[in-house]
């Protein structure tokens, strides 16, 4: 069995804007698949063309082993959805709506239901014009969460909750995943996604500039280390990709390739570490790698701005002044 | 000049109302915070809308008006044209009271009347609660009061908005009676009592949008009381009692432009304006935003049975106002065919006349009577037909289709469901007005004879407006942006309705109306090829709105 999510080249255009331009996006089964981009990049676009709502203008789109636009009633029996900006039935209760979006999608888990609106604190007798935001948004959550679905389909969907909330909606997460259903997770909230996903792809301007476990990602970048040393440790601009080295009053701060890491570390050693900290990237870390400098400049060709990796999923070439150093 | 300034009289409480009881709160001012950036808003936002309603009745007025110049040239004409339609009450509940219709000016009044006010109001109703219910209903007041503005700018910025639309419209009808070579100051007086009359609903409508939560249902509120208004009036001219006087539209009517030429019944709107304005203001204080007068009370944490499909969910967001359209048009039925029956007395006491129209004369009367009602209360109902299909957009575009097409609902499946609500309410706001005038009529004759038959041809129209229908939801398979062309049919539709004669509309431009084609049937006989064409026409509109809605993207942005 294929696995439930395989977009290749996929292009779309709303008039002259190209929302998406040749994305592409894997997701295999059981997996929490991170889904990080700006706003604006098309990671909604790409969810409606899954749903089936969009239609592609080119591309090789495949959801559950079938075609999202002529499929899409029969697919959507194995799937659930959360929007970004959950828009309800004003004079409806939440609870109505929970109820309604389950039957329709063919019967929900009642004690699922009941777990979740415990968990979610959500009053389901209050009308849906009531409900702040993040209310609205447990709403979805709760009659998505309730349903059998295989694949969670999940468009920024902790945007407007709490921090508590946050860490139940984690844990629903987590359990969906121990019961071997996938999840495609867009966020923005990157600790949501360290701490739930297992591969992510990261897109910027309709492409797929990155993809991986974070742990392959965190591979293609450096790691920030921190020691003191007996003696002054500034030659260590010698050694291969080693940057942004800084030293003040015997401690020195630098990033190392990860591939260097041993040869930076051997060096150090020989210098007499009296302390030493090393830190990988933080997903922040590699997001803005991607994105941080370069939102102003949104309308440079695509081409410049892709991945800058091996590990790269889309087609662009490589950038030289911002990579990995490699 | 003169409706400029009575204006400013009107919107003067708007001013008032905030600041005399905030005064003693020391909040002067900030009720009507940012009261001119929402108007310049609201003006950016209606830069299409409001030139095409303003333009619309003007032109429509202006037509009608010129194309009675010059017909009754001789006082003998004239006398003519007022012993017909003053001893015709069918004449009088449509158009208006008989005055001074020994003159041009007199006659002209007499055929635009009902364009005209009918015109003016529902301008101010719709243009109000766009500006007011709608757009607290779809949140963005909360974004815009969120900002630094007052609680009664919105109020405000709607009344100075749609206030001016209806002294522009009045002033300008004024002008075009005048252009057309009548008296200045009857057709100023005119022009006048038509923007009183705007001012008076767009303040009818601000009350009606304090009170529900729903844009529909103020919608609802504000047209009953049109409604309402229309029909008091039609009762006190008919009978030459004082009913009239206690409806706005009586009131403005009084003023007799080219005949006695009283300024001062237009106080009376003014001050009813003035009066509601500031009630507005004071049901505004009471509540929250976005919320109506009756507080919502908690609903049900689980759902009935009804909401477990689409035609569920449909049905249960459109109960309200499918009740309140029925019930309307069960009134309006009621109103208009309780004259009936004058028409067959009114012949009995002029012998003449029924020498004139020979035998069987009297009955081809009274049935051309209902066989017009009929057609006007039609095409309103075609107005809810539309409004009701544009559920679908109004579904989309708020995002909501998407939640629903998320789940095993087949893009058909969701079309057919609001649609069904839709072509079942329609026939059900038909049966009740064919009720109302069937009722009315065996109230009024003491007789069930014609009771069957005027259901029958009320339902007559079931095909036209099914095609209405089609084309608003093919409209929305294929190009759901363009959802006003719908309206723009129904309007024509009227137009060569209800005007064509005036306007000497060629039979063959007028046979495009399905409302013109469906036979006018108690004059008329049944034509069930019409019946067959219509409904043809129907089916391939709606297998268009399939294909197209099913070949297009979903745009909920």
């Amino acid at each position: 069995m294929t696995a439930p999510i395989v977009v290749d080249q996929l292009h779309k255009s709303f008039g002259s804007t190209h929302a998406l331009d040749g994305l592409d996006l894997t997701v295999a089964r059981g997996e929490v698949h991170g889904f990080l981009g700006p706003n604006g990049s098309g990671k909604s676009t790409t969810i409606r063309v899954l749903l089936g709502l969009l239609r592609p203008d080119s591309g090789h789109v495949r959801l559950l082993d079938g075609d999202p636009w002529r499929d899409a009633a029969a697919l959507h029996r194995r799937l659930a959805y959360v929007p970004g900006d959950v828009a309800l039935w004003p004079s409806l209760t939440g609870g109505e709506v929970i109820d309604l979006i389950g039957r329709l999608r063919g019967g929900l888990d009642e004690t699922r239901r009941v777990e979740l609106l415990r968990d979610f604190e959500l009053d389901p007798a209050k009308r849906s014009r009531t409900y702040s935001k993040g209310n609205r948004q447990k709403v979805a959550l709760v009659a998505a969460l309730a349903s059998d679905a295989d694949l969670l389909i999940l468009d920024e969907p902790t945007n407007g909750l709490d921090p508590l909330m946050e860490e139940v909606f984690q844990s629903w997460i987590q359990r969906a995943k121990d019961e071997g259903r996938t999840v495609l997770l867009s966020s923005h909230i990157l600790a949501e996604v360290e701490a739930l996903c297992d591969r992510v792809s990261i897109i910027r301007a309709g492409r797929t500039v990155q993809s991986g476990t974070l742990a392959d990602l965190r591979h293609l970048t450096s790691t920030t280390v921190t020691a003191e040393t007996g003696r002054p440790a500034d030659d260590l601009t010698g050694i291969a990709g080693v940057t942004d080295l800084e030293s003040v009053d015997g401690r020195v701060t630098f990033k190392v390739d990860t591939d260097h890491l041993d040869e930076a570390i051997a060096h150090l050693s020989g210098l007499g570490i009296r302390s030493l900290q090393a830190h990988p990237p933080t997903l922040e870390e590699l997001f803005l790698k991607q994105y941080g400098e370069r939102l102003p400049a949104q309308d440079e060709s695509p081409e410049a701005l892709a991945g800058s990796s091996a590990d790269t999923v889309g087609s662009g070439s490589g950038d030289g002044d911002r990579g990995t150093g490699r | 000049m003169s409706a400029i300034t009575t204006g400013r009289d009107s919107t003067g409480p708007v001013g008032a109302g905030p600041s005399s009881t905030a005064s003693s709160a020391g909040l002067t001012g900030t009720g009507l915070t940012g009261t001119g950036h929402l108007v310049r808003l609201f003006l950016r936002l209606d830069r299409i809308v409001l030139p095409i309603w303003i333009v619309g009745i003007v032109g429509l007025v202006a037509a009608s008006a010129s194309a009675v110049q010059g017909l009754y040239s001789t006082p003998a004409l004239r006398a003519g044209y007022a012993a017909t339609v003053s001893s015709s009450p069918a004449a009088i509940v449509m158009s208006g009271p008989a005055q001074a219709l020994d003159t041009v000016g007199g006659i002209t009044l007499f055929e635009i009347n009902l364009t005209s006010a009918l015109g003016v109001a529902l301008m101010a109703i719709f243009l109000t609660v766009r500006h007011t219910r709608t757009e607290e209903e779809t949140g963005r007041t909360e974004l815009l009061r969120a900002g630094v503005l007052g609680r009664h700018a919105p109020l405000a910025a709607a009344l100075i908005v749609v206030g001016g639309a209806s002294l522009l419209v009045g002033a300008l009808i004024g002008l075009s009676l005048l252009g057309l070579g009548l008296p200045a100051g009857g057709s100023l007086l005119f022009g006048a009592a038509m923007a009183c009359l705007g001012l008076a609903f767009v303040a009818v409508t601000v009350v009606a949008a304090q009170v529900s939560e729903h844009a529909r249902a103020a919608l609802g509120i504000a047209v009953a009381v049109l409604g309402v208004s229309w029909g008091l009036r039609s009762l006190g001219d008919v009978n030459d009692n004082a009913a009239s006087w206690l409806s706005p539209v009586g009131w403005v009517q009084s003023v007799n432009a080219y005949g006695d030429q009283r300024w001062w019944p237009l106080l009376l709107p003014l001050a009813f304006a003035a009066v509601l304005t500031v009630v507005a203001v004071q049901l505004g204080r009471r509540r929250d935003v976005g919320a109506g007068l009756v507080p919502t009370r908690p609903g049900s944490p689980r759902a009935s049975r009804l909401l477990s499909t689409v035609p569920g969910l449909a049905f249960s967001q459109q109960r309200s106002a499918l009740l309140w359209w029925a019930v309307g048009l069960f009134l309006g039925g009621l109103a208009f065919g309780s004259f009936g029956n004058e028409v067959t007395t009114m012949l009995e006491d002029n012998p003449e006349m029924k020498d004139l129209l020979g035998a069987g004369g009297s009955d081809d009367l009274v049935a051309g009577y209902f066989g017009l009602i009929l057609l006007i209360l039609a095409l309103v109902v075609a107005c809810y037909t539309v409004s009701s299909v544009h559920r679908l957009r109004a579904e989309e575009s708020a995002a909501r289709a998407e939640l629903v097409l998320s789940t095993p609902t087949a893009r058909r499946s969701w079309q057919f469901g609001w649609l069904a609500v839709a072509g079942l309410g329609t026939l059900l706001v038909l049966l009740a007005t064919g009720l109302g005038v069937a009722v009315a009529d065996a109230l009024v004759s003491g007789s069930t004879e014609r009771s069957g038959e005027l259901v029958g041809a009320t339902l007559a129209y079931l095909p036209a407006l099914a095609v209405i229908g089609g084309l608003a939801a093919a409209l929305h398979g294929w190009l759901p942006r363009l959802g006003l062309v719908a309206w723009a049919v129904v309007a024509g539709c009227f137009v060569v309705g209800w005007l064509g004669d005036l306007l000497k509309i060629p039979e063959s431009v007028r046979d495009l109306s399905p409302f013109n084609l469906t036979p006018r049937m108690p004059l008329e006989s049944m034509d069930w090829s019409v019946v067959g064409l219509l409904s043809a026409v129907a089916v391939v509109l709606l297998l268009l709105a399939v294909v197209g809605l099913r070949r297009r993207d979903i745009d909920s942005a």
